[in-house]
């Protein structure tokens, strides 16, 4: 019975996110999104009062295989109901590949406490990756240069290993800036990798289908850019549940306890270093993967694509999220992609408002939107 | 005679020109409770600091069970079974008791990321084992203690936190325990609460030796086989509490007396 009663709220929860999110994509006017807006904190601030909030959190730490699934389904229909909206799969698409690179950073900074501000600089060698090899290799099966992409970025990342390892706190964060600005000026005065005016992509080709034709019509039809979404929802998904997994692990425990105090750590046989490089590997991994889908989708990349501002961003949706907070990096990545294209007056002052959000976010609420919550390796294990 | 299991000969550290540490020879035996005392800035820390790996001595030698483990890194000590608590709490306040505990118990876990990660039913029953092992110990070591298991460090009482921080550093069944000043910031009911439960501990496991640095005299004088006194990085006494305590040495050293 109670069963049955957790299920529901799940499911209940999940339609409502899905319709919610149906409308932030949908919707075009400033004043409908802004109505949107208005009424969405008003609906939580109701939901929480009433208890329903922490019903639904309840349900989803008891069953979370179910939620995630949930989701999952749930994004699949909701990318059938945009199928020819194609700026809004875009953007539902380039969410989803956030995500996943701010997933990434969620392990490197969240759990082991390095802080990256050079995600964009591995989403990029991802993208690069796979814009080289699917033009030199085309051989080679896309799944296939995806993950040579993301190898790629977690391998090119390694050549920082030693110096963030010899480095705290600004002083690494300075390394990682560096680097990618290096990244960004070796990728314009290299000719190879077409200089500043970039390179075009093909794109990508599973089993046979060409995923930049216009969906089969054979399964309904619609914008090509609806395999791309399902592709980087998978994407996400996966890399989603493995970050939670690494956090319900030894694996996570011992990132944490290497962020929050190192010496401790030490004394008690912890091998700091090993749990940095794990981490700060794994996270570039997840962007060079995002990058490598994001390049061939756009079918052209430039080093223009890749900005400083652009890691910032990253870093803002994991401090707007909830440091530490795999699921929270979801809200957080759709409102800091999809507000901006909604109106145009964030678009034009984009980085100052979200400079001003950060520092309102960490004035007021330092955890984020949704703090992350003790650790939890199984459902009901923590009781 | 007992066996000798920690042995320092000649240990120096120094920070630039100062030795916080000079030419220290120092014994415990298995299974000694030795309180370590000295006025502020005398070097106890920085001996802990030492043996355990943090600071690399600049000479000197330290043998554990007559094998030489100087300059050995935190980890490698920590291998040797020679576990701590800290002067300021070092505890991860942000995890459960329980995860601050299985921090403490490294030695005992596996690593391999088939296990962590994808064999689930493996690492279930690898959790099971570490939180029986926790609570086990929680509530042998101090009533209630257990029932805080699954709380967030930072929502404990000092004394608790104290005691939490005192079981990590137990339940990897650790050959030496170093306690620095574990009563700092605890009312003197509360720190004789503590040392009850480690005398109480000691009784059940004879063999641990324990080193214990502390300002509260009272404290050493009750627990402690004997005492080893610093000042300015050298040791100016050794012996039973109430011989140390009568020697004009450490009377100057502690009042300044002339």
């Amino acid at each position: 019975m109670r069963d049955i009663k957790t299920k529901l709220v799940i499911l209940l929860g999940v339609v409502l996110s899905i319709v919610v999110l149906y409308g932030f994509l949908y919707l075009e006017h400033e004043w409908e999104i802004g109505l949107l807006l208005v009424a969405l904190p008003v609906a939580i601030l109701v939901l929480k009062r009433t208890n329903m909030l922490s019903d639904y959190q309840q349900a989803a730490r008891a069953m979370p295989k179910l939620t995630l699934s949930s989701f999952i389904v749930g994004v699949l229909v909701l990318i059938i109901l945009l199928r020819d909206e194609h700026f809004a799969l875009l953007m539902l698409t380039t969410v989803m590949l956030y995500v996943t690179v701010s997933l990434g950073l969620t392990i490197q900074f969240g759990f082991a406490g390095l802080v990256n501000f050079a995600a964009i600089a591995f989403f990029g060698i991802g993208a690069y990756s796979m814009a080289v090899l699917n033009h030199h290799f085309n051989a080679l099966p896309d799944l296939l240069i995806i993950l040579f992409s993301g190898l790629a970025s977690a391998f090119l990342g390694a050549l920082l290993i030693l110096p963030i390892l010899r480095t705290r706190g600004h002083y690494a964060a300075l390394i990682t800036i560096a680097f990618g600005i290096l990244l960004r000026t070796f990728l314009e005065v290299n000719d190879v990798f077409g200089g500043p005016q970039g390179l075009k992509v093909d794109g990508l080709e599973i089993l046979g289908w060409n995923f930049s034709n216009s969906f089969p019509s054979l399964l309904g039809g619609g914008s090509f850019y609806m395999a791309y979404a399902i592709t980087a929802l998978l994407l996400a998904a996966v890399a989603y549940l493995f970050t939670r997994l690494i956090e319900a692990s030894w694996f996570g425990l011992n990132m944490d306890s290497v962020r929050l105090d190192e010496v401790a750590s030490a004394s008690f046989g912890i091998n700091a270093p090993r749990w940095k490089i794990t981490a700060f590997m794994l996270g570039n991994f997840f962007a060079g993967l995002a990058g490598a889908i994001y390049a061939a989708m756009s079918g052209f990349i430039a080093p223009a694509s890749f900005n400083f501002a652009d890691s910032l961003l990253l870093v803002s949706i994991v401090l707007l999220g909830g440091i530490g907070n795999a699921v929270a990096v979801i809200p957080a990545a759709l409102l800091i992609v999809v507000l901006p294209e909604k109106f145009q007056v964030i678009q034009e002052y984009r980085l100052l408002l979200f400079g001003i959000v950060v520092i309102l976010i960490l004035r007021f609420r330092p955890s984020g939107l949704m703090p992350r919550g003790l650790r939890q390796y199984f459902p009901g294990s923590s009781t | 005679m007992k066996p000798t299991v920690l042995k320092t000969v000649d240990l120096t550290v120094s920070f630039g020109g100062l030795k916080a540490l000079n030419g220290l020879d120092f014994e415990l035996f298995e299974g000694q409770f030795l309180g370590l005392i000295g006025p502020n800035g005398s070097g106890k820390t920085t001996f802990f600091n030492a043996l355990t790996g943090i600071y690399r001595p600049a000479s000197g030698n330290v043998f554990l069970h007559g094998k030489e483990i100087t300059g050995a890194s935190p980890n490698k000590v920590y291998d040797y079974g020679i576990t701590r608590t800290f002067q300021r709490l070092r505890l991860a306040t942000s995890l459960s008791v329980l995860d601050n505990l299985i921090i403490g118990n490294q030695r005992n876990l596996n690593f391999g990321l088939w296990r962590n990660i994808f064999d689930r039913k493996y690492f279930k029953a690898e959790l099971k084992k570490q939180t029986e092992r926790a609570e086990n110990l929680l509530s042998r070591f101090s009533r209630d203690l257990a029932a805080l298991l699954f709380k967030p460090v930072a929502s404990l009482s000092m004394i608790d936190r104290r005691r939490v921080e005192v079981c990590r550093a137990l339940i990897s069944d650790p050959k030496i325990l170093l306690l620095d000043e574990p009563s700092a910031g605890m009312t003197p009911d509360e720190t004789r609460a503590l040392i009850d439960e480690l005398q109480d501990w000691r009784a059940q496991h004879p063999s641990l030796g324990i080193i214990l640095i502390e300002h509260e005299m009272e404290l050493i004088n009750k627990v402690s086989d004997t005492c080893v006194v610093l000042n300015y990085g050298e040791k100016i006494a050794e012996g039973r509490y109430a011989d140390v305590s009568n020697k004009p040495s450490v009377r100057a050293a502690y009042l300044g007396e002339d």
